[in-house]
């Protein structure tokens, strides 16, 4: 009698557990993983040649280069400045260190296009930077340095964010040592800190990336979204779509969605390397 | 030798060498010109006409109602988003199945992916002529380009949020807990809210502030699926570009300097909720 309760309870709860592992499951496809396939479909609904003559278009190849060279400049420039900011945070003391952490984080909660409208009003051509530059007949809103900073502000905190744990547990003594026993301070730098941040600063550099690539609000409410010079991959998506050339838009969005895909894979490589060590 | 040590790491403590000093000045410098002086551009331009101006820009209907709409559909996914992304780390935490591993990777899939592939994307599966968007259309019933299109945009690019931040949680927890429960005769249902669920909490109400901080933002994606109605499917974010895009300024400040303070709130919430976890972990 006893055990008969019992086989009963415990086949019910495997029962339980299958339906909400099935539940999970779908929810899962239908919601992440089927639109991918959707848009897959979509892009080679005309065949692959299509697809190819999609992206050779002049204006889809200016907007992937351009996107490129901003990431670039921004995984250069928040890699220098990240580590800088979180060896500060980390190894310093002094006033006013906690207001200076909160505002590291702040870009992850503001909206892009306020980022974006913040800028405007900053670096635009009535700005209190901007107006200094446009009398220097150097162009920052709606060209390229616009579309850095942008850039640079939405992806702010994510090298520093990686490393100031590491270097907050990793502690000064091992550096002291080195310094101690007559390395310089580049040196140190160099042979000592680095390598214990490694994984970190790597993972905060793919995560910048990724959102670099990725980055569409911001960068368009300080572009202008002028096409061939302003327009980064994702406006040339956004473009191709409010145009009502959905072709072109699903085939330029199975190319990030591939990069992101591979940025992915990356990713879960080095946070593998990150736990290990 | 020893007392150079630590005479060394004294002098160190007590006062910054010119190195920390060139890094400290590097830092502000950075801070101020990307985060600190746009904040004060955009204040002192949305406080320069008054605060009179400035009320009037947010309380126009329009910017009422896509304002509203934001936080109802930013609540909507939230809820949805705390069961479904629970429910997640619960079974990839506690039970085996095909191709677990690979489902786990994917997860962090929505952050990887750029928010406009992601609405085009949306748009593929869900529009009027997509397969599944088709298939609801035939039945009158609308999702992209209407509010369920919003949601579900937010449910995608916010799902990961709450699903990582309850999964390690949920490794660390004592099974012997539930054990016991077990044995003194509780359902499996009465286990998970009394002795799961309190442990689970403070992580669970991380990842909500995190879904909901991200969802009153967003943009991209939702530039998408929503079709930009004024009236119908608007959200706040849309509606400050529009006014950009319309060249009235004035407009989109009001509407900005009420997410940016949402912003400044979540963040502090946030902090707060990270303080209640550490006390938490210690009390265990």
């Amino acid at each position: 009698m006893q055990t008969e309760i019992l086989l009963k309870t415990r086949g019910a709860r495997s029962m339980g557990r299958m339906l909400l592992t099935a539940c999970v499951i779908g929810w899962f496809l239908l919601l992440i993983l089927f639109p991918v396939f959707g848009v897959v479909k979509e892009a080679f609904q005309g065949g692959i040649g299509a697809f190819v003559s999609n992206l050779k278009e002049a204006s889809a190849v200016r907007s992937f280069l351009l996107t490129f060279w901003i990431t670039l400049g921004t995984v250069v420039l928040n890699t220098v400045f990240g580590t800088i900011l979180a060896v500060t945070l980390a190894k310093q003391r002094f006033r006013g260190k906690l207001i200076m952490e909160g505002l590291v984080d702040l870009p992850f909660a503001v909206s892009p296009v306020v980022a974006g409208f913040m800028f405007i009003l900053l670096f635009g051509p009535n700005g209190w930077i901007g107006s200094w530059f446009e009398a220097g007949g150097i162009k920052i809103v709606y060209a390229f340095p616009g579309m850095l900073l942008a850039t640079l502000f939405v992806t702010f905190p994510f090298v520093a964010r990686e490393i100031i744990p590491v270097l907050k547990e990793f502690g000064l003594q091992q550096e002291e040592a080195a310094y101690v026993l007559g390395a310089s301070r580049w040196q140190t730098f160099w042979k000592v800190t680095l390598p214990s941040i490694k994984w970190g600063l790597v993972y905060g550099i793919t995560l910048t990336t990724a959102r670099s690539i990725g980055e569409f609000g911001a960068v368009l409410v300080v572009s202008g979204s002028i096409i061939n010079r302003t327009q980064t991959a994702t406006l040339f998506i956004h473009q191709e779509f409010t145009d009502f050339n959905y072709s072109g838009a699903f085939s330029a969005a199975v190319v990030l969605a591939l990069i992101s895909f591979g940025i992915l894979v990356f990713m879960q490589k080095v946070y593998g390397g990150k736990r290990r060590s | 030798m020893k007392s150079a040590v630590n005479s060394k790491s004294r002098r160190k403590s007590r006062s910054s060498t010119p190195g920390d000093l060139v890094l400290r000045s590097l830092s502000f410098f950075y801070v101020f010109l990307l985060i600190v002086l746009p904040l004060i551009a955009i204040s002192s331009r949305a406080f320069s006409g008054g605060l009179e101006g400035l009320w009037r820009n947010i309380v126009s209907p329009q910017a009422l109602y896509s304002l509203k709409l934001t936080f109802i559909v930013a609540l909507v996914m939230v809820v949805v988003n705390v069961v479904t992304g629970t429910a997640t780390a619960w079974v990839l935490v506690r039970y085996d199945f095909p191709l677990k591993n690979l489902m786990n990777a994917l997860i962090d899939l929505p952050f990887a992916i750029p928010t406009v592939v992601t609405g085009i994307m949306l748009v593929a599966l869900y529009g009027p002529n997509g397969l599944i968007g088709g298939l609801f259309g035939r039945h009158g019933i609308e999702i992209m380009y209407a509010k369920p299109g919003i949601v579900l945009a937010l449910l995608y690019v916010s799902f990961p949020f709450v699903v990582r931040t309850v999964q390690p949680v949920m490794i660390e927890l004592d099974k012997d807990m539930e054990e016991a429960a077990r044995t003194l005769g509780a359902r499996p249902l009465v286990i998970f809210r009394r002795v799961v669920l309190p442990s689970l909490t403070p992580a669970i109400l991380t990842g909500a502030a995190l879904s909901f901080s991200r969802a009153i933002g967003e943009f991209g994606s939702i530039a998408i699926v929503s079709g930009n109605i004024p009236y119908k499917t608007q959200v706040a974010s849309v509606y400050i570009y529009g006014e950009l895009e319309s060249y009235n300024p004035q407009g989109a400040l009001g509407m900005s300097m009420v997410l940016l303070i949402c912003s400044f709130l979540i963040l502090i919430l946030l902090n707060r909720l990270q303080v209640w976890n550490r006390r938490h972990e210690h009390a265990d």
